[in-house]
């Protein structure tokens, strides 16, 4: 689904990302963890195309990652409207419709029942006619999670999309995108490597290069390399 | 206010001003929304003022001076808009500069012009008392435009005023659609020199809907709502103006600013009134629980 292919890149000073190579199959749901500044968010937006590679080259579905990205549904990690902005949550779920319905007018009948059925999945179709300025951190990330959805993508890509709210709503959201990876796949940003392992189905630590890409247990020497400091893994048994 | 409509009875001018007025307020209701939630309304004041340039040449070549203010108004936004998307870390200052030497041509223009001079007055501050029935045709016509522009391409005006990101990885062409809003910004403010001027144009097209703002929670709400404020403001300036001979544009913007500044600072206590309410209720089920 994704291919990334030796990416570098630079915001014009120091490398932010080097060398990195990573392929993501069908179906796969992918943590990429590593500390802040490490590249992740910047490793997405070269992904769908907003900023392009200073070396090497990404595919997205086959196709260079503009042409393909109206198949991708995005979440980003500080949503850039102004919280007050005038809109309920059903249009701004709607908006996710824009590229998949008529390009002329407003939204026709037929795209209200894909945004219905995204906001049921998410959990928040009881707050259709609420205004945006009113939801709470937990309740805005899953109505973004339900505009991501009306898209009907093949890919979601989340960045960070638990970094405002508590740890009892980032447990629903995860069991919520584990329950979605079972007909998409996934790519969802962390900082968090030992709460997101046991969700996904692989984790990949990004810290200006890709240090690791596996399937097994993480270890303490893992996260030396990835954070720099050595740190005490505590195991979680579920 | 009775002398006001029996005057109305009797004068055509004054049936013009007032429809000016209306319409008008149409345009601004529905453009100024989207000046405001996307906010640009210092764009929108460089776009008005740039456009005394091109009246003044348009006046020193003897041309029409709407047709000059619309060719300078689309060229500022154009200019406007170009700056706001290649040259954003110096935005301010370069409107700022198209601001002021736009204004600065046309007063040069107008000073050079043999004749008759121009009432550079009714420029600044509209003559809405001034309006024909032609331009009554004008400004129903740029209206028609406007809607049917915003209804055609809503879905892209709101994706790229909600969040450009979103809006370009759906596959909205954003820019293009930047510079279409900015281009119904300039012809609003065109059709709104004669009613208040080109100093005052950016009251009307920011007030109503910033008042509009605080009560409702969607754009198509926000425009009908700041439509019909914006009507109130402009027959309410007229009347109040007519009595005591004041000029009519600046009437309605101070009575815009009034309600505006009555609005924001009712509407903290408004927002209070409805939190108390809420505790209320909310205790009110404490008390029955408590007595279970």
């Amino acid at each position: 689904m994704i291919e990334i292919d030796r990416v570098c890149f630079g915001y014009g000073g120091p490398l932010v990302l080097e060398d990195v190579s990573l392929s993501v199959p069908p179906g796969e749901f992918l943590g990429l963890v590593g500390p802040n500044g490490g590249g992740k968010s910047t490793l997405l937006k070269i992904i769908l195309g907003l900023i392009e590679p200073t070396a090497g080259r990404v595919t997205l579905l086959g196709r260079r990652p503009t042409q393909a990205r109206r198949a991708v549904g995005y979440v980003p990690q500080h949503p850039v409207f102004p919280r007050d902005f005038p809109i309920t949550v059903e249009d701004a779920v709607l908006l996710g419709r824009i590229g998949r319905t008529r390009w002329w007018g407003g939204f026709p009948a037929v795209d209200r029942p894909i945004a219905r059925k995204a906001m049921r999945e998410t959990e928040v179709g009881d707050l259709a006619g609420r205004s945006l300025a009113t939801l709470s951190g937990g309740q805005l990330q899953r109505v973004l999670i339900a505009q991501a959805l009306a898209s009907e993508p093949r890919v979601l890509l989340l960045d960070e999309p638990t970094a405002n709210i508590d740890l009892r709503v980032e447990s629903d959201i995860y069991s919520l995108l584990k329950h979605l990876s079972a007909r998409l796949t996934i790519v969802v940003v962390s900082h968090d490597v030992g709460f997101i392992s046991q969700y996904v189905t692989r984790v990949a630590c990004l810290n200006r290069t890709l240090l690791c890409h596996q399937t097994d247990a993480i270890t303490g020497q893992t996260i030396e390399a990835l954070y720099g400091t050595p740190v005490r893994m505590i195991h979680h048994r579920h | 206010m009775g002398e006001f409509l029996r005057a109305l009875g009797e004068h055509a001018f004054l049936q013009s001003a007032l429809v000016a007025g209306l319409l008008a307020s149409v345009a601004c209701g529905v453009v100024g929304t989207y000046v405001v939630v996307k906010r640009i309304g210092y764009l929108a004041g460089g776009i008005s003022h740039a456009v005394l340039g091109g009246m003044g040449a348009a006046y020193f070549l003897g041309a029409d001076p709407m047709g000059g203010a619309l060719a300078a108004a689309l060229l500022a936004a154009a200019l406007t808009g170009w700056v706001t998307l290649r040259r954003r870390e110096q935005e301010d200052t370069l409107i700022s500069a198209i601001w002021a030497v736009g204004m600065a041509l046309g007063v040069l223009f107008i000073s050079r012009t043999p004749g008759y001079s121009v009432d550079l007055m009714s420029y600044l501050f509209g003559n809405i008392l001034m309006v024909r029935v032609r331009d009554l045709w004008v400004m129903a016509g740029v209206n028609a435009a406007i809607l049917g522009t915003v209804a055609l391409l809503y879905k892209q005006f709101l994706a790229v005023c909600f969040d450009e990101e979103l809006a370009r990885l759906r596959g909205v062409p954003v820019e293009l659609t930047y510079l279409t809003l900015l281009a119904l910004v300039a012809v609003t403010v065109v059709i709104l020199i004669k009613v208040v001027g080109l100093i005052l144009v950016i009251a009307l097209l920011t007030l109503p809907a910033a008042i509009a703002r605080q009560y409702v929670t969607t754009l198509p709400a926000m425009m009908v709502v700041s439509a019909l404020l914006g009507g109130l403001f402009t027959s309410g300036g007229l009347t109040l103006s007519y009595g005591p001979d004041l000029p009519a544009g600046s009437t309605m913007v101070v009575v815009a600013g009034t309600a505006y500044l009555l609005s924001t600072l009712v509407g903290p206590l408004r927002k209070r009134a409805v939190q108390w309410g809420a505790r209320r209720r909310r205790e009110g089920c404490q008390t029955d629980r408590d007595a279970l």
